[in-house]
């Protein structure tokens, strides 16, 4: 390649039309210097060669990425009854943390209400416990919901969720159209890894494309879907495998919304993606790098995109549970703040950091604040967010990234060959086959190998053992009583409700259930301002939809 | 590890509860195999119940309950309840996310066996055995 300066009348090279692009974005007002004063540049690397913020985004969506903005430190967090889980989010509001990330109870993951026999001991231990209209609108009370974004976990019961949510902010005075966030919402990761499933995947995949022309329609600055890679890869996959099932859920979901009559470039730009921050450094950065290139070939090449934020691939990383050692807890924050920095070197938009006694429990609210504190300190002391891609063209990083975008590519062309030819086909029979979850389990079983027979070290689990009697920390403790106290609330709004009109809402729901035809959304919306409850919601749903099982296999 | 033609036990593993994460079940389903158990592996979503019923049916030897959400003080003792209620001595080990402090709790309800997370290979197939030959004797 040959550097040639651009002569008037020539086309800019792509470092002038990175430059421009620079020129025209916000810029952070820190300076962008070494501790020892040398100047540093927004990019580096031949003027023309490929770019952040320009097609294939190999090296960041945004040409300026971090000087004009950092990464969202987004931390997950839920517990207990939804008046503890609105306590923690301010706390994390005027520490710094600068969006909310809602983590639900198991029961609420599984569309069961508190008081269903299955959520016995389950409530309030994982995440917030959610049954109706009045606990959503506790989990926000004063709290601007405009004014930051909100992204919700959940995948099965994503929809009635997204209902609650829209009618608990417009209670509050919020308009939809302002609402900004995410909602999980991939359910085909949930068949694949993290199985938290409900209805079969056909009728899921209906919901999931009602709630994408519902927001193309009506929630304009909401991610319908965040595909993500991250359970897959807690499952027990390789990063190339996290990679290639991720993007290919996310192109199934393309052919999704094109099936439902939603052009690409109209849905497209609010479909983000999320993914593991693992422990090796140079393949997780690689894997972003692949990951952004991939996206943007693929939505403009077999998808037909012409709009560039439909190309732009987005993500969210959280850095990853599975590689935490409930031995000497505290060497967890170590482990997090490497994972967290190989995120930030492969340009996240946000991060969640885990806190170093989730091994054990829920966090505490100290373990919590470290973990954020080690987002700002990664952000603002070590000085790794002045540059976009720092490690583009090391020949290691370039190298892996070319392999592990070929790794993906052959196992798209499996799902493909599965589907006929389409993703989306081909991501429901490997579901069906069992083929995704097979391979997931080979790999994790490998990696066990390799712990056991010493060619994977863990500290303080294979090796360095010294320290390992020390007694827990202490953990957070989320008592009986609050699974009863949640009853209660539930009984108490079932019992301030109107029969009537969630008799009304649930007939309703079964009607329009049946008809494929006809968005869900506006009746599930009805249903929560009625308080019918999500396991209410669901079953009425399940009456047609029916539910999942999956062959147990090891 | 699987030096006898006979196998070395039967194993039931369970994930009990709405809990789908089950990557550490499988796993140590295989290893079990790879040590010489038979495994049977119930698949999500148990009760106790379903989980007793199925140690009856099976004749196993052992049943081990993988824990990860919290909710082993509701659904752990009603499983060993359930086993001895049906006259049986089989011996429940629990795996999984047990706090410290739940570790009295789960003595007293009659568990044999608390494996945490990091659990080697080699500490499983122990700690499988020891409860079974605990239970015979």
């Amino acid at each position: 390649m040959t550097g040639d300066a651009a002569l008037p009348g020539d086309d800019p090279t792509p470092r002038q039309r990175w430059q421009a692009a620079v020129d025209a974005s916000p810029r952070r007002d820190v300076p962008f210097e070494t501790m020892s004063g040398i100047p540093v540049d927004g990019v580096y690397g031949p003027p023309d060669g490929e770019h952040p913020g320009q097609f294939p985004y190999t090296r960041g969506p945004y040409a300026s990425m971090y000087r004009s903005k950092l990464w969202t430190m987004r931390m997950f967090a839920g517990f207990g009854t939804a008046t503890d889980t609105n306590a923690r989010f301010k706390e994390l509001l005027a520490n710094g943390g600068d969006g909310l990330s809602v983590a639900f109870d198991l029961p609420t993951l599984m569309g069961r209400d508190s008081d269903d026999p299955m959520s016995l001991g389950e409530v309030g231990t994982c995440g917030v416990a959610v049954d109706t209209l009045d606990d959503m609108e506790e989990l926000f009370r004063d709290i601007d919901l405009e004014a930051t974004t909100t992204s919700m976990t959940i995948n099965s019961p994503a929809a009635p969720i997204f209902a609650m949510f829209v009618a608990a902010a417009e209670g509050a005075g919020a308009q939809r159209a302002r609402l900004g966030g995410t909602l999980q919402n991939d359910i085909l990761k949930e068949y694949q890894a993290q199985k938290e499933f409900v209805f079969p995947p056909r009728p899921s995949l209906r919901l999931v494309a009602d709630t994408m022309r519902f927001c193309a329609a009506e929630m304009p600055r909401w991610h319908a879907i965040s595909v993500s890679g991250y359970h897959i890869r807690e499952a027990g996959s390789t990063a190339a495998q996290e990679l290639a099932f991720t993007l290919g859920n996310g192109f199934a979901y393309v052919e999704l919304g094109q099936r439902a009559g939603l052009a690409v470039d109209d849905f497209a730009p609010r479909l983000s993606f999320f993914f593991n921050a693992h422990l090796d450094f140079f393949e997780e950065i690689a894997k972003y790098r692949a990951a952004r290139r991939i996206w943007a070939r693929w939505l403009r090449d077999r998808y037909g995109a012409t709009n560039e934020r439909s190309m732009q691939l987005r993500f969210h990383t959280q850095t990853a549970g599975v590689s935490l050692t409930a031995q000497q807890p505290e060497v967890n924050i170590v482990r997090t703040a490497i994972e967290a920095l190989a995120g930030v070197l492969g340009g996240t938009q946000s991060l969640h950091t885990n806190s170093m006694d989730e091994t054990l429990a829920l966090p505490t609210q100290k373990a919590a604040r470290i973990a954020l504190r080690t987002q700002q300190v990664i952000a603002h002391e070590h000085r790794v967010a002045n540059v976009a891609d720092p490690l583009g063209g090391s020949w290691y990083v370039e190298e892996l990234t070319d392999r592990i975008e070929a790794e993906a590519e052959a196992l798209f062309a499996h799902v493909d060959a599965l589907g006929d030819g389409s993703m989306l086909d081909g991501a429901v029979v490997g579901i069906e086959e069992g083929w995704f979850q097979g391979a997931i389990a080979d790999a994790a079983y490998e990696l066990e190998r390799k712990l056991n027979d010493g060619r994977h070290v863990v500290v303080g689990v294979n090796a360095f053992l010294d320290g390992n009697d020390e007694p827990q920390p202490e953990t957070l403790y989320i008592s009986r009583e609050t699974e009863d106290l949640q009853r209660k609330r539930l009984a108490e709004t079932k019992a301030a409700r109107s029969a009537a009109a969630v008799d009304a809402a649930l007939a309703r729901l079964r009607t329009e259930a049946a008809d494929p035809e006809v968005n869900l959304m506006p009746a599930l919306i009805d249903a929560a301002r009625a308080r019918v409850s999500l396991g209410e919601t669901m079953d009425a749903l399940a009456d047609t939809f029916g539910r999942w099982e999956e062959q147990p296999r090891t | 590890m699987n030096e006898r033609d006979q196998p070395a036990g039967r194993v039931l593993v369970a994930k009990l509860g709405l809990d789908g994460h089950d990557r550490g079940v499988k796993v140590v389903a295989r290893i079990l195999r790879d040590a010489g158990y038979e495994v049977i592996y119930t698949g999500l979503r148990q009760t106790p119940e379903t989980v007793v019923a199925a140690a009856v049916d099976e004749d196993v030897d052992a049943v081990g309950l993988s824990m990860l959400s919290g909710a082993h003080l509701a659904l752990v003792p009603p499983v060993v309840a359930g086993l001895r209620a049906e006259g049986l001595s089989t011996p429940v080990i629990v795996g999984g996310i047990i706090p410290e402090r739940d570790l009295p709790a789960m003595a007293e309800a009659g568990v044999a066996e608390v494996m945490s997370p990091g659990a080697s290979a080699v500490e499983v197939v122990e700690a499988v055995q020891r409860a079974i030959e605990a239970a015979r004797t």
